[in-house]
């Protein structure tokens, strides 16, 4: 096997660097605990929100990751370590996840305000006024021992597969040859299968059952497309903020350019599902489908031309030259760009069902983002100083350091 | 470290050692030699079918559309089934164009061409039904915005078939001229190899005075990637315009909202099983075993396995989300298409397209010649029941019982079908005879990476 010398790099995760996600991180817990001791009808939604969208970007550098090893990719070795970091916050999205939906539970037992409308016992109860005879209906799926079972699943899996990746990959670091390499290939094969089925389900059980009543076939693969932008959004985030540091000289211009690409087709991607979705529920105006846009339409008007905006027309027209994906401050401002949007995406996908009609991004919503983000910024520094920051030993790296096209 | 060395463990794309000038008689020589006893066989049929197709749109044009099965409730049942099947096997080519060059996968350059004079004749084929349904089709240019001079009526732009018009219109424009940018250069071999007058003579014109300057390279180099900027959303929005036809109605199981990206993933499933049938069957009879290898075939394969997987999820979410809406109609549509009169149409799509390719997970049978073509010919028929289920059954019952009747197509009907292969043959078949089936001049230049010579001397 080849072996390539490359310099042992290693990403240091300073002091300094580290207070500055526990600023962050105190900012959000301070901005939690404002919005429940407010009262605020958003503080569970925000939770969620919030949650969801970090946990999907951890999940989104798993599934690049498989889609590296299963396609057999030769140029993404260089920037391996980057996804890797980011999916070890898989384990910390899962766990807050559950803690956010067991307090959800329990505090609106006492109160009676769930974020999951089909949590009320009342709505399957034929005796209750509250019946509800379309939610009764879809009491096979939307009961809570099998939520419970499909979540864990999900979460065995996601976490499972990305602690796996990262295992193999630092021991082929050591071990080198191709035996690690076809194991991780393998694993990526059972690992895009599961994820083909979780992805769906999971959007319909975390996001599409919050507007209980509305469906739509197109929404898990909707949430996919936004979830991979996202994932891949900050990926190029720390991948240019790295390489300014320094510790990415072997990451040139093609590889740069193949980050901007998937940012770029991506996002062109969640657009085309967007309108499909939006298109056809508006072209058939049938009221139990039109219901779900016309609140987002009405009441969230800004948002909602926002959310299309940042995430189609910005990438649009600055990701589509080739000079553009090659230029790292475009790929670092355009992931900016990406990553607010799809918050807000998720935003809009979350919070309407969620409160109705006046929920809002405000300050409270920025600072518990920021809380997240610090968590999350945390938890992929650390392991992203823990290993140095190129793979050795893989047996396509020589073709990633020539990589050019 | 000198030129771009690829991993061991990539597997070669030209076997037997080949040199650049090896391909060029390989690819050539079915041009410049004579047509061999299986050629004509083949061709001999795919004119009688041509000429069957002829003999039965002329009868449908000539009497009316009564001479077809369809009735009051079932207005569009084998035409826009066939047109759809057809549309979705031409996608396979504007992916391996496309998708496949921004994705940079080499193996493309051994199936381009064929794959893409695929999508030529089968978008005519698919044409061709939609005219043929068009009851006066002398008045076919009505469905493009005239004037009103021409005595058309202006057309109406809120219809998906109208943007279908132009969704097609387009694609077949885009994909004609890619291909034949790419055949160019090509020609220019011929032309410069001619032995006889009247060789020199055509391939002269259709060169376009191709002289393989630095020059001429690097423009053909740049219309190229161009034209695969415009080819790649094109793979996206045909289908997913022609999916719209039916979305937008509020028809149970019609109406349903991943249909554009679902139809893409069926056309690109149908469009690779198409390619391997063909392919299997041209680098058999012209000997391109050499160019078109096992692991060319096994790419496909896992192509077929990822869409057929696609296809099979969408399938799935469909059903799932029908019972989910609790609206009683979606749930009947569906009901009906697995247990109503037509559930043998439904079990054998799910059978063809959803079963069938999971054998792909088995790398003795993705790699097997053999069993390839067999799943292919399962694929095509599957994708085939495909339409019809969405078609027939969802119209045949929808939401006024007293209206439910049952479809079947007259002989006029499966003639037309059947003649369509033959409008896609003859063309095909005169295609391996006439023009360069391998991108020579494209294959060329990977020879010093992925030729199988080169493996050796590297390891």
């Amino acid at each position: 096997m080849e072996q390539t010398a490359l310099p042992d790099k290693r990403y240091e995760f300073t002091a300094k660097s580290k207070t500055l996600s526990y600023v962050l991180i105190a900012i959000g817990i301070v901005s939690i605990g404002i919005s429940f001791a407010t009262h605020s009808h958003q503080a569970w939604s925000n939770l969620l929100w919030n949650n969801f969208y970090f946990m999907v970007i951890a999940l989104a550098a798993v599934f690049f990751l498989a889609i590296q090893y299963a396609s057999e990719a030769g140029w993404s070795i260089a920037i391996r370590r980057v996804p890797e970091a980011m999916a070890m916050y898989m384990p910390w999205g899962a766990a807050l996840m559950a803690i956010i939906l067991i307090g959800n539970y329990i505090a609106g037992s006492g109160d009676g305000h769930y974020i999951y409308h089909w949590w009320h016992h009342d709505v399957y109860d034929p005796e209750s006024p509250e019946y509800d005879p379309i939610i009764a209906g879809k009491s096979g799926f939307l009961n809570m021992p099998f939520f419970i079972v499909r979540v864990l699943f999900y979460f065995t899996v996601w976490v499972g597969f990305a602690l796996y990746f990262r295992k193999m990959s630092l021991k082929q670091d050591l071990e080198g040859g191709s035996s690690h390499h076809l194991k991780l290939r393998t694993r990526s094969y059972q690992f895009l299968v599961l994820f083909a089925i979780t992805s769906s389900l999971m959007a319909w059980d975390f996001i599409m059952s919050i507007d209980t009543h509305w469906y739509s076939t197109l929404y898990g693969w909707y949430t996919f497309a936004g979830l991979f932008v996202s994932g891949i959004s900050v990926m190029a985030i720390i991948l240019v903020v790295m390489k300014r540091r320094g510790l990415m000289g072997h990451v040139n211009q093609h590889h740069l350019h193949n980050v901007g690409l998937f940012m770029f087709a991506f996002s062109v991607f969640w657009t085309y599902l967007w309108f499909s979705q939006f298109m056809l529920i508006w072209y058939s105006n049938l009221p139990e489908e039109v219901a779900y846009f016309v609140v987002r339409q009405e009441q969230y008007q800004g948002l909602w031309i926002a959310n299309f905006f940042i995430n189609f027309c910005i990438p649009i027209f600055f990701l589509m030259t080739r000079d553009a994906k090659r230029k790292p401050m475009i790929l670092l401002v355009m992931g900016v760009i990406l990553f607010i949007g799809h918050w807000i995406d998720v935003f809009q996908m979350v919070t309407p069902g969620a409160v109705g009609a006046g929920g809002h991004i405000g300050l409270i919503e920025i600072g518990t983002m920021l809380g997240f983000l610090g968590l999350f910024r945390y938890v992929v520094l650390s392991h992203f100083a823990k290993a140095p920051v190129v793979a050795k030993n893989d047996p396509f790296m020589k073709e990633s350091m020539q990589h050019s096209f | 470290m000198g030129h771009f060395k690829e991993s061991d463990l990539r597997l070669p794309l030209i076997l037997g050692d080949k040199t650049a000038h090896d391909i060029t008689e390989d690819v050539c020589r079915p041009i410049e030699g004579k047509a061999n006893k299986w050629w004509w066989i083949a061709f001999s049929i795919a004119c009688a079918a041509l000429l069957w197709w002829i003999i039965t749109v002329s009868y449908t044009v000539g009497t009316g559309l009564g001479v077809w099965g369809e009735n009051k409730t079932v207005g569009w049942a084998w035409d826009i089934t066939n047109f759809v099947w057809w549309v979705g096997i031409g996608h396979a080519g504007t992916l391996i164009s496309a998708i496949l060059l921004l994705f940079r996968q080499k193996w493309r350059l051994s199936i381009n061409r064929s794959a893409e004079a695929m999508t030529i004749f089968a978008v005519i084929c698919a044409a061709s039904f939609i005219v043929s349904h068009m009851g006066r089709p002398w008045v076919a240019y009505w469905s493009f915005p005239l004037a009103n001079q021409f005595g058309s009526m202006w057309v109406n732009f809120n219809s998906p078939l109208i943007w279908d018009v132009f969704a097609i219109s387009t694609y077949f424009t885009v994909s004609l001229v890619f291909w034949y940018t790419g055949l160019i250069p090509d020609f220019a071999v011929v032309r410069d190899r001619a032995k006889t007058k009247a060789r020199k003579f055509w391939y002269t014109i259709l060169s376009f005075g191709w002289v393989g300057t630095a020059k001429n390279w690097q423009r053909f180099e740049e219309v190229a990637l161009v034209l695969a900027g415009i080819s790649t959303p094109l793979v996206l929005s045909v289908h997913s315009v022609v999916s719209m036809d039916f979305a937008t109605s509020i028809v149970p199981g019609w109406h349903t909202t991943i249909f554009p990206p679902y139809f893409v993933a069926g056309a690109i499933f149908s469009g690779f099983a198409m390619v391997q049938t063909l392919v299997i069957i041209t680098r058999k009879v012209l000997s391109l075993e050499n160019y078109i290898t096992i692991y060319h075939i096994d790419m496909m394969n896992r192509i077929i396995l990822i869409t057929g997987s696609i296809v099979g999820v969408a399938y799935l979410t469909e059903f799932f989300i029908a019972w989910y809406s609790g609206v009683e109609y979606e749930q009947y549509a569906f009901l009906n298409r697995a247990t109503g009169p037509y559930w043998w149409a439904y079990w054998s799509m799910m059978t063809c397209n959803v079963i069938t390719p999971q054998l792909f997970w088995f790398s003795r049978l993705r790699t097997s010649v053999a069993a390839t073509f067999i799943i292919s010919i399962f694929v095509n028929i599957g994708m085939w029941f495909e339409r019809f289920v969405i078609i027939v059954t969802s119209l045949h019952r929808d939401y006024l019982p007293s209206s439910w009747v049952m479809y079947s197509p007259t002989w006029v009907e499966i003639g037309i079908f059947i003649g369509s292969l033959g409008l896609f043959f003859v063309p095909f078949l005169l295609f391996t005879r006439f023009f360069p089936v391998i991108a020579m001049s494209e294959l060329k230049t990977v020879i010093k990476s992925s030729g199988s010579q080169a493996k050796k001397q590297s390891s």
